[in-house]
């Protein structure tokens, strides 16, 4: 970062970020669209959409009936039509009433017309734990998404990138879900908008951390927990490596394959569920891409698989810096010596 | 006094203010403010005929263009025979299903009929009819049900959205696509077909309601042919009619004939007119009847009996409006070969193209998955070329996957 764009730069936070991105998109293409439950006046009950209504007007950012289906249904209607529709679910598991559209139009409209309607939408949604919710109000639901080709999956880590990938995926001419980690909404760096950093295209993963011991592949809430966890394993003696991947689709193979060859020891770690979640597709891709270069199993820190627990008991699911520490210590050090 | 107890001020503040306190006994509840219990909408304008709309045969035919009626006629006479044409085409192989609208042409016809070009149509699988009448290529109509590809045409070239098969989704791309057109300023009417058994569905009720709450410029034609596969209406609803559902939206009902062509074609034309002029959306049942099975597939006689089926064809659609037109003179035996020779043209020509092999292209399957291919695509994509290139260089299919 430049000396210009430091003294430029305030604390911002994540979802101040993500409307700046908003904003931004809207101001300089009028086909941009914000849709969905409370978006408009209040501004979102995560005021991420806060002052859009305001400033655009409630034909640009509109509180829609409350019907999550039909939310993206009618944006599906009208990106038909050549707008650009910005959707907000309300949170993760909000989310599910849209998912016949997601996957039987959103998903699948630009290949079932060969190329002659693509649906440049993006689907907002708060996704994760930690924040003492109550049932329903906590899902890590990625799973469901990356399963659906058709579909691009991305979720930020840093309020720098909140606002670059939202920038990418409202400007992206296919469907993205945005998974935003809830518990970051409020996480803060020096940022300014008026100079954001670039951010590399949608697809891309990133090394948030150099390590030569392991790599911690991770993404969105995770990311800060690998973080600690890496400090943390200094006084261990490992030097970790953390890898955010940034986007789950497209998936990276290459910086994240380059990574687990350099250090030859990787651990998965999302909130999702272990089976059936990311971390088994991106194991097994490891695993099959480098295993001539792995001194270990590719190991999973995740969600246990049961439904999201009630607020009180959420600490004892959500994977912290000391499960992953746990599985970073069974990565076969002995045969090291 | 105890905690609970309120002076007499406090019990006169609070009966002003409340949003529940009656303002005397046996007054109507009262809310204030907001009132916001109380319709917004007078219903009784909402409601539908208590009776099917007919115009054939009955005093208001007399009103009815002659050159619409023609028209009409040529198009059924078509769209009958383009459904015995489809249906043949699935016992020669040559369609791997098809839904029929034999028996529900005037619903089908008058629905293309009664819009612009600029206007957009949204059918569902049972609908291929409804495009071909609106001028779209048969081949083209029928890509999906012979298998080739599941969109055969451009939608947006004519404005004819892909067919859906999950039931009832189209209907709020429909509400989306007309809203974004009236925001634009465009004078566009979304048209979006759905069966009796699809108003079961979410998806048909949301997006009625948002296409009342924004106004938009949507008309929305329910076909009940009295199934859904197998199961009649009576299992379906227990609404008076499926026209009155729009009451509860506020939105207006119409329940018309649906075998009466004239009738349909009035019905949606003012719909389309209303919705044109920003009078908001409508819904319209027309009540027909699904002559044949509800695919090539099924058994329609494990559910329903030959009498109602031949009750129905007393009913039919291009009778009806055949003994219009003779009665009024306007149709010779002249008309009547002509409609007939044009409608064995387009079936001998559909025949004839639906014969030839299609042109499929493997590779084709990862080409629009996304605008970019992702990388875990380019790597299938390879993997995919590769063994076409060993299955056209001699070896026999498989093999290699054998041996591995
Ligand atoms: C969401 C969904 N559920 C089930 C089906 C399977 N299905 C196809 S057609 C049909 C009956 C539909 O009946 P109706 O809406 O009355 O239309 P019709 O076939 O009579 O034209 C069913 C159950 C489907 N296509 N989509
Ligand atoms: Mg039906």
């Amino acid at each position: 970062m430049s000396t210009a764009t430091a003294r430029q730069a305030k604390p911002a936070t994540m979802a101040q970020a993500l409307q700046r991105a908003m904003r931004d998109a809207m101001a300089e293409d009028p086909a941009v669209h914000v849709m969905g439950e409370d978006v408009g006046t209040l501004g979102g009950v995560f005021r991420v959409t806060d002052g859009l209504a305001e400033e655009f007007g409630e034909d640009r950012c509109t509180d829609t009936p409350l019907a999550e289906a039909g939310i993206l249904g009618t944006a599906v209607g009208m990106a038909m039509y050549g707008l650009r529709p910005v959707v907000e679910m309300q949170f993760d598991a909000f989310a599910y009433p849209a998912f016949e559209q997601l996957i039987s139009h959103v998903s699948r409209m630009r290949n079932r017309t060969r190329g002659a309607l693509p649906l440049p939408i993006t689907v907002r949604v708060p996704y994760g734990g930690g924040i003492g919710g109550v049932e329903h109000h906590s899902d890590s639901s990625e799973a469901y998404y990356i399963a659906t080709p058709g579909l691009h999956v991305v979720t930020p880590a840093t309020v720098e990138d909140a606002y670059g990938l939202l920038r990418e995926a409202i400007a992206s001419d296919d469907p993205v879900v945005f998974l935003e980690p809830k518990r970051l909404y409020w996480s803060k760096a020096d940022w300014s908008p008026d100079t954001p950093a670039a951010v590399a295209p949608i697809g891309r993963a990133v090394v948030r951390r150099t390590g030569r011991s392991a790599t911690l592949i991770t993404y969105g809430p995770s990311v800060p927990v690998c973080m600690e966890a890496a400090d943390a394993a200094v006084s261990e003696g490992w030097d970790l490596e953390v890898v955010d991947l940034r986007s789950l689709v497209p998936f990276d193979d290459e910086t994240v394959c380059a990574s687990v060859r350099r250090t030859g020891r990787a651990v998965m770690v999302h909130e999702s569920t272990g089976f059936g979640g990311p971390g088994g597709e991106i194991a097994a891709r490891v695993t099959e891409r480098c295993f001539h270069h792995l001194e270990a199993p590719v190991l999973r820190v995740a969600g246990f698989d049961i439904p999201y627990p009630p607020p009180m008991l959420e600490r004892h699911h959500l994977p912290g810096v000391d499960r992953v520490l746990d599985a970073v210590a069974r990565l076969q050090w002995e045969a090291e010596s | 006094m105890g905690p609970y107890a309120r002076s007499h001020e406090e019990v006169l503040a609070l009966k002003k203010s409340s949003m529940t306190v009656r303002e005397r006994p046996g007054a109507a509840y009262r809310p204030t403010p907001p009132p916001a219990w109380k319709p917004r909408t007078d219903p009784a304008p909402l409601l539908p005929d208590p009776e099917p709309y007919r115009v054939l045969g009955t005093d208001a035919a007399a009103g009815a263009d002659p050159e619409l009626l023609l028209r009409l006629y040529a198009e059924l006479v078509r769209g009958r025979r383009y459904n015995a044409q489809a249906t043949a085409l699935t016992k020669q192989g040559r369609l791997a299903v098809y839904p029929s609208s034999t028996g529900q042409e005037a619903c089908e016809v008058a629905a293309a009929l009664a819009l612009e070009q600029r206007d957009w149509l949204f059918p569902s699988y049972r609908d291929t009819l409804a495009a071909v009448a609106r001028g779209l290529d048969p081949v083209q109509a029928l890509t999906l049900l012979r298998g080739d590809w599941h969109t055969g045409y451009d939608p947006c070239e004519h404005r004819i959205a892909p067919l859906s098969t999950p039931l009832a989704t189209q209907l709020p791309h429909a509400v989306g696509l007309a809203h974004a057109a009236r925001l634009k300023g465009d004078d566009v009417v979304a048209l979006a077909m759905v069966g009796d058994g699809g108003t079961s569905e979410g998806d048909f009720h949301e997006a009625l309601n948002f296409a009342a709450v924004w106004r938009a410029p949507v008309v929305f034609l329910v076909q009940n042919n009295g199934f859904a596969i197998s199961v009649p209406l009576s299992k379906q609803t227990a609404a008076p009619s499926l026209a009155h559902k729009a009451v509860g939206y506020g939105m207006p009902g119409r329940l018309v004939d649906g075998n009466d062509a004239a009738a349909v074609h009035e019905v949606l034309g003012e719909a389309v007119s209303r919705a044109r002029r920003g009078g908001g959306p409508t819904l319209v049942e027309a009540v027909t009847y699904r002559i044949d099975a509800h695919t090539n597939a099924d058994d329609a006689t494990r559910y329903r009996g030959d009498s109602e089926v031949e009750a129905w064809r007393e009913h039919d659609p291009i009778r009806l409006l055949e003994a219009e037109l003779t009665g009024r003179g306007l149709l010779g035996e002249d008309a009547v070969r002509a409609a007939a020779e044009a409608a064995e043209a387009m079936a001998a020509r559909l025949r004839e193209r639906m014969n030839a092999e299609p042109a499929l292209n493997p590779m084709d399957l990862f080409a629009h998955v996304y605008a970019e291919q992702t990388g875990q695509l380019r790597e299938q994509a390879a993997q995919l070329r590769a063994e076409l290139e060993a299955e056209s260089a001699g070896g026999a299919p498989g093999a290699e996957g054998d041996a591995r």
